[in-house]
């Protein structure tokens, strides 16, 4: 689903040149706002590509939180292909969770080549569950899924509070936590598998979870665009009316993107509890899900642009916690208002720039050039 | 020649003396959790402690507010491997990152506050909220005329289960018959750090006839002393004593001095004192209290005073006991 006057350009510019803009656009402000409390941008800037790429430690981080914005991109990516937008990733995240949590303490003992299909099946079936309830709404009832999804991501975390402060929680202990999980159910982390073809690899908590996750990249470009399952979901998704016609059943669809959705989404807890707390705690997901909505818009929807997208976005996120380690001006609400400003004008406005992009395109671009990557 | 030998000589001697000097100080470091070093509370009162102990000894530390659950750990690593001997982690979720952080790093001392780990390089400080809300409760009971007074916490979690039960307890051992409202503020990390929410329970709770309300909701809590100040009523403050934020309107402030347990760890790791291990802070160790100031004295009567002071004495002397959330 592109936005209308997306035709004005040529492919690479509305997938590249395009993003490309817009975030030099957030930077540029954000380096005003820097310059404003009285630190160097450019000083900045570098301690933000140094901290995300220039050491194992800081790529390490970098990875492992691009993994949570993969899932979330991932869901946000598929709901919006059946032309829902699907705000509820940070619960259905958050429920798959408990269900990762539930397969860990209970079948953590399983060998674990055994047991990560189950954690996986585990964390996306009770996130899609979590998300079936706001798709059948929807489909069968026409509660808009924006309104619902968000109310379910309320209900989500008063579920999981009320769980781990009464139900869950560790005997004997204050803090609402589970039990940490066995050994086995944890995810080997990047250290031991590079370690294990005979590379060294600074400790930081990327795992295995993040391959799981470039696969989910790969599944969902499959299932989109080379299964009549998923062109189906496209169709309906682009003209419900035209699906009908068809004989595609727009509710069946909505219900099927959402649980695909929810169920990528439920995949958080993998690289966040197996990977990386190794055992359920409150709010783990820490705002992925709505960072995946950001990641999927900039990704344009496609696979492709939302693993460029989460990189950014992790690169964010371990960048600006490097910043505010190493500039005692810069505080965390700064380095808030930085990436709020890049979700802001790369997602929210980003068609900013659109229409001055294509009048120049018009005027000066080689017009008997057909427009590709449709 | 002998000049420049003598020289030498000089500066090998100050280089090692100030590189003693160096390691024999201690280089602090605090992690403060969600509310963040400004909530006018919790956090706060750890941030007091840290520019107290700067004051004093003229030595600076450094800190961290995180902003998601993956950067606790990132941030007491981050610390323990750039220099810091001595990593204060305030608010208990910071537990089993203190934990995994602290095995890593047996030559660096952890002080936890609020929760238990018990390493050998750890030292855990919890406080017994109970006994100052109990002495809140008191006050509060006697200063209502409806007989109806409220509790507003952050989260329903254990910690601020105990603020709750001890306050009950204390309005009940004044007025069994009092009615005491309870409500929280949310179930996300967010809720400590929302005073709108806040000031619209506390409205609520005044529509239902409560006139003393008392918060343990972090910087939500702001907006609860606000409404009842807003309203002409009685807020009572958390953590940091807050009477001042409303001079009239908040009757007292159950003060938890995170600010003297921070300052007190700096201190014994400078003098080589610091130990670890597991410290329970109540009325008795002065770790708790309520507050008494000149934004409030008006406000508590002398036979008020007399009483709940002697309530305090009976729990201290271990007479009067103060019901606990299990588990703590």
């Amino acid at each position: 689903m592109k936005p209308r006057g997306a035709r004005e350009l040529p492919g690479w510019a509305d997938w590249a040149l395009l993003p490309a803009l817009n975030l030099v656009l957030a930077l540029l402000i954000a380096a005003a706002v820097v310059a404003l409390v009285g630190e160097s941008p450019l000083q900045a800037f570098r301690l933000m590509a140094r901290g995300a790429f220039g050491s194992q430690e800081g790529i390490g981080y970098t990875l492992f939180y691009t993994t949570d914005f993969l899932f979330t991109g991932l869901a946000v990516a598929v709901a919006f292909h059946a032309g829902h937008f699907n705000i509820g990733g940070e619960g259905q995240a958050y429920v798959g969770g408990l269900g990762i949590s539930l397969a860990a303490l209970h079948l953590g003992h399983w060998p674990f080549w055994i047991f990560l299909p189950t954690a996986i099946a585990a964390g996306a079936l009770f996130g899609a569950a979590w998300a079936a309830i706001p798709a059948w709404l929807q489909a069968r009832r026409g509660s808009h899924i924006v309104i619902t999804t968000i109310m379910m991501n309320f209900l989500a975390s008063a579920l999981m509070t009320y769980l781990l402060v009464n139900v869950l929680i560790a005997p004997g202990q204050q803090s609402p936590e589970s039990a940490p999980f066995p050994r086995g159910a944890l995810m080997p982390s990047a250290r031991a598998l590079l370690g294990d073809v005979g590379l060294h690899f600074t400790s930081t908590p990327l795992n295995l979870s993040f391959l799981i996750a470039l696969g989910a990249c790969a599944l969902v470009w499959l299932l989109l665009w080379r299964t009549k399952w998923g062109f189906a979901l496209r169709v309906a998704g682009a003209s419900p009316g035209a699906a009908a016609y068809a004989g595609i059943s727009p509710g069946a669809a909505t219900i099927w993107a959402m649980l695909i959705s929810g169920a990528l989404a439920g995949c958080v807890g993998l690289n966040e509890l197996l990977g990386s707390q190794h055992n359920l705690i409150l709010d783990f997901v820490g705002g992925a899900g709505f960072v995946g909505i950001a990641v999927a818009l900039m990704g344009r929807n496609h696979p492709l642009g939302i693993l460029a997208a989460a990189l950014l976005f992790g690169a964010l996120y371990q960048g600006g916690s490097e910043l505010s380690f190493d500039m005692p001006h810069v505080n965390r609400d700064l380095v808030v208002a930085i990436q709020g400003l890049v979700v802001l004008l790369c997602g929210a406005l980003e068609g900013l720039l659109r229409a001055p992009l294509a009048a120049l395109f018009a005027r000066f671009g080689n017009r008997d050039r057909a427009p590709a990557g449709d | 020649m002998k000049r420049r030998a003598r020289l030498c000589l000089f500066l090998a001697a100050l280089l090692a003396f100030i590189t003693g000097a160096r390691a024999a100080a201690i280089q602090p470091a605090v992690v403060y959790d969600f509310g963040g070093k400004y909530d006018r509370s919790f956090n706060q009162s750890a941030s007091e402690g840290m520019e107290r102990f700067k004051k004093e000894t003229g030595i600076s530390y450094r800190e961290f507010e995180i902003t998601n659950a993956a950067q606790r750990e990132q941030a007491m690593e981050h610390l323990a491997r750039h220099g810091a001997t001595l990593i204060i982690a305030v608010g208990f979720t910071q537990a089993s990152a203190v934990e995994r952080v602290a095995r890593r790093h047996p030559n660096v001392k952890f002080t936890l506050i609020d929760a238990v780990v018990d390493l050998p390089n750890v030292q855990s400080i919890v406080f017994r909220e109970q006994e100052s809300s109990f002495l809140c409760g008191m006050l509060a009971a006697m200063a209502s005329k409806t007989g109806k007074v409220g509790f507003i916490g952050g989260m329903d979690i254990p910690l601020i289960r105990k603020f709750a039960m001890g306050y009950a307890a204390g309005v009940h051992y004044v007025n069994p018959k009092d009615q005491v409202f309870e409500n929280m503020i949310g179930t996300t990390p967010a809720a400590w750090g929302d005073p709108t929410r806040g000031a619209d329970l506390a409205k609520s709770q005044f529509g239902r006839g409560a006139d003393v309300v008392f918060h343990a909701a972090g910087a939500s809590g702001l907006g609860v002393l606000q409404a009842a100040q807003d309203a002409g009523l009685l807020g009572i403050g958390c953590d940091s004593n807050q009477d001042y934020l409303h001079p009239g309107h908040v009757l007292t402030s159950a003060i938890k001095r995170v600010d003297v347990a921070v300052y007190r760890s700096c201190m014994d790791a400078l003098k080589g004192d610091w130990k670890a291990g597991h410290e329970v802070l109540g009325l008795k160790e002065g770790g708790v209290d309520f507050s008494l100031d000149k934004d409030n004295r008006a406000l508590i009567t002398p036979a008020m005073l007399k009483r709940v002071e002697q309530a305090r004495a009976d729990i201290i002397a271990g007479r009067l006991k103060v019901p606990e959330y299990p588990g703590s």
